[in-house]
């Protein structure tokens, strides 16, 4: 008899079912929960929710760990995807996964007796320093020795260390560690109202404001069972498609950087930069923030839709020339062809989202496969399949992506231009108390959104991120590659450490 | 070589900041204005001030009151190195507070970023000396400033508009401002984040090995004051807690123009903007080619 089953012999039975028949892992979440024990006595514990996708339905199960127990059998020997899930409650929850094969610390290593901040005895208030030491090699062998890349990286980057063994040029094996900037953002939503957890969501990750902020927004809107102007959702989908051009040509400028391809850089990034003043011009932040609401939108478009149509068409069409052109750079491709292989089957092993997913043969996008929002009424353009892997097919789903994304928003602008401007382009939201999901396809791939909340006041979000989710995966894109690759990897998996630090 | 025309066919696209002001630069809303004539009922001043997201807003005790400055609302004050520029205290009380356009609002001290100061000579003498600190310093690097960023808990939108800087709109490589790898090459130390509790000792240590003289600039609200985060088991509200803050830049994020005016302020090729007390621009040197 294993470990596991003497614990709880049914800790997410289903959960691990469902995965066993072709299930999606997306999540593994933790909320503390006070409660009543029979005799009256109060008991607090952590509440464990997993979450699966299959055939565009989530399936959640709920598992809670009394604060006497403080354990649960490990979901990890089953579902490798969710080892990191487990890692992150252990060190913010304190509660341990029993059959773990590897629980040290992720997002907040705490030095011995420190009690986890979010989970019983815990105090989010009260500020912990962080204890990391290095980490035991994992690789053996003559002239094998460690590297600690960052946090305080050359460039412009977020702090992020990965800790590289190495016998001087191929890489067998590389550890990513994020807590350096966890931020625990999630545990501030707590008392908030709607109005302010959707200014908090945008700021998970800065990117992806947008998609942050549209995840939130369904969860609250899914709780309260209100109906978005259909005007609103459409000025949804124009900021959350441009915030997909700007991230996808954020990765191919990191690219074109990493290649040495100057005027590509320049070009690249110039268009970037126009994509961000479009946006800016269309609500007036940058990032869109601000615009997405539980209930709508706050505002219209600011500019004119023949307006809107023309930057997009100059800007789609030059766009789209100078990514074919260099696809047929030899001197670009060549760094890209072959490198950072994400196997298909580790894709499925890990479950990966997005993007990065859709290179290795896992195609769902959220967008198509459970709608929301305006995204059902709208034409989405035939994704091509890739399933090589490596940063060139990440990089072709992307360039497809912008394209799609440029002809989502032409779409969304010509249906709004037909339209009456609404009274209100946000309705009314009421004091809902309960639990719901929200979720959107951020450039990075699926977000989650789960949203407690009492009487109209939030208890406890956590905003799942593409980021948290992927990253997982990004050791297993490095054995065939060697040192001059890895900027290259992690400019084609495009994700945001803040998003996955939390 | 397909490139090369590809990369000439826009022109010109650099702006021509600082040498003569740029367009796009004062197009934000950068900054929430107070008074000057204060003509909102006592209740939507409440309202603004309960509806402040980071309680920058705060109404002002009696005593507070009379040492307003003359031309500035007794009311309430506000911290712009908390705002994150939501904008519902000017939809809510438009009669006392003004979305101000602009990007100039990095300031050289943590106090300047409060309006109205609580007495203005006070302030005005305190920014002088900090100014004049600050450019006794750096007088050796006005033409050749080389930066290194180190994120110290941003969300990431601050890291977006820092690299911004490096594109061809903003060009930064024109005023003779670089990025360098290492820190032991740096003069400046751009800093984003909330200051998170793991980013303590790399970023102190990547302090202590930058040569003298060095400037560090806040880039972000969160790194000003922490931001929506403030303080919590995870981040200290704000890296002035971990290293010496010389010019703060609030905004959520602030605009590529506004990093590169607190760039340009710190070592003194321009005056800053901030609370009250701006000096005026001097004309900006070019770097020599």
């Amino acid at each position: 008899m294993t470990p596991e089953a003497l614990v709880a012999p049914a800790a997410f039975s289903a959960t691990r079912r469902r995965v066993r028949d072709g299930a999606r892992f997306c999540a593994l979440v933790a909320s503390q929960q006070g409660g009543l024990r029979e005799d009256g006595s109060a008991e607090c514990g952590v509440q464990l929710l997993a979450i699966c996708s299959k055939d565009g339905t989530l399936a959640v199960e709920e598992h809670a760990v009394p604060a006497s127990e403080r354990r649960y059998p490990s979901l990890t020997p089953d579902i490798p995807a969710a080892a990191w899930y487990e890692r992150r409650v252990r060190d913010l929850f304190g509660v341990e996964p029993l059959g773990h094969p590897r629980p040290d610390p992720l997002v907040l290593p705490l030095a011995p007796g420190a009690v986890a901040p979010l989970g019983p005895g815990g105090d989010p208030q009260e500020a912990l320093s962080v204890h990391a030491g290095p980490l035991p090699p994992h690789v053996h062998g003559e002239g094998v020795f460690t590297i600690p890349y960052g946090p305080v990286r050359s460039g412009v980057f977020e702090a992020v260390e990965y800790v590289v063994e190495t016998s001087g040029e191929d890489v067998p094996h590389l550890r990513t560690r994020i807590f350096y900037k966890h931020r625990g953002v999630d545990s501030h939503f707590a008392g908030m109202a709607f109005d302010d957890g959707v200014l908090l969501a945008e700021r998970e990750e800065g990117p992806a404001s947008v998609a942050h902020a549209l995840a939130f927004s369904h969860a609250v809107e899914r709780l309260t069972g209100i109906a978005v102007p259909f005007p609103s959702e459409l000025v949804r989908v124009v900021h959350a498609e441009l915030e997909r051009v700007a991230n996808h040509l954020d990765s191919m400028i990191r690219h074109t950087e990493a290649a040495g391809q100057a005027v590509a850089y320049a070009v690249l990034s110039h268009h970037k930069e126009r994509v961000q003043r479009l946006r800016a011009r269309l609500c007036g932040s940058r990032f869109g923030r601000g615009v997405v609401v539980p209930g709508g939108v706050s505002r219209g478009l600011a500019l004119a839709p023949a307006e809107v149509l023309h930057e997009v068409a100059v800007l789609s069409h030059e766009i789209d020339e100078d990514a074919s052109r260099l696809m047929d750079t030899p001197s670009f491709v060549d760094r890209l062809r072959g490198t950072g292989v994400l196997s298909p089957d580790d894709a499925r092993r890990f479950a990966v989202v997005g993007p990065v997913g859709r290179a290795s043969g896992q195609h769902e996008d959220v967008r198509t496969s459970r709608p929301y929002g305006a995204y059902e009424r709208l034409g989405h353009r035939i994704a091509h399949r890739y399933d090589r892997g490596d940063a060139l097919c990440r990089q072709r789903v992307r360039i497809d992506e912008i394209a799609g994304a440029f002809h989502l928003v032409r779409q969304a602008v010509d249906l709004l231009d037909g339209l009456d401007e609404p009274d209100d382009w946000r309705v009314g939201v009421p004091a809902g108390s309960g639990r719901a999901l929200g979720w959107a396809e951020s450039p990075q791939g699926e977000l989650l959104s789960i949203v407690e909340a009492d009487h109209g006041r939030l208890t406890q979000v956590t905003q799942r991120s593409a980021g948290f989710h992927n990253l997982a995966a990004y050791s297993a894109a490095f054995p065939k590659d060697v040192f001059t690759d890895i900027a290259f990897i992690e400019a084609s998996f495009g994700l945001s450490i803040a998003g996955a630090a939390g | 070589m397909p490139w090369i025309p590809r990369g000439l066919r826009h022109g010109i696209v650099t702006s021509p900041y600082p040498r003569r002001a740029d367009g796009y630069g004062p197009g934000f809303f950068a900054r929430v204005e107070v008074g000057p004539v204060a003509g909102d009922d006592p209740e939507a001043i409440s309202a603004a001030v309960r509806a402040c997201p980071t309680g920058a807003i705060a109404l002002r005790g009696e005593a507070d009151r009379k040492s307003a400055p003359v031309g500035w609302p007794a009311r309430v004050k506000v911290d712009r190195g908390r705002c994150i520029l939501c904008g519902r205290c000017v939809a809510l009380a438009p009669g006392t507070f003004r979305a101000d356009p602009g990007f100039e609002t990095g300031a050289f001290s943590r106090s300047a970023l409060i309006v109205p100061p609580k007495e203005a000579d006070e302030a005005d003498a305190e920014l002088a000396k900090a100014r004049a600190q600050l450019a006794r310093r750096v007088r050796a690097l006005r033409r050749s400033v080389h930066v290194r960023h180190v994120d110290a808990g941003s969300d990431g939108s601050e890291e977006w508009e820092v690299a911004a800087l490096t594109n061809p709109v903003y060009d930064v490589q024109r005023l003779g401002v670089f990025f360098t790898a290492s820190p032991k090459h740096a003069d400046v130390l751009l800093v984003t984040g909330a200051g998170s509790a793991g980013m303590e000792k790399p970023l102190r240590h990547t302090y202590d090995v930058m040569p003298e003289p060095k400037v560090v600039i806040a880039v972000g609200t969160d790194a000003v004051s922490g931001g929506m985060l403030g303080e919590s088991y995870a981040t200290r509200g704000g890296v002035a807690s971990f290293v010496p803050v010389d010019v703060y830049v609030p905004g959520s994020p602030p605009s590529p123009f506004g990093i590169l005016h607190g760039i340009l302020a710190a070592v003194g090729i321009l005056g800053a903007g901030g609370g009250g007390g701006a000096g005026a621009s001097r004309p900006a040197r070019r770097s020599p080619k």
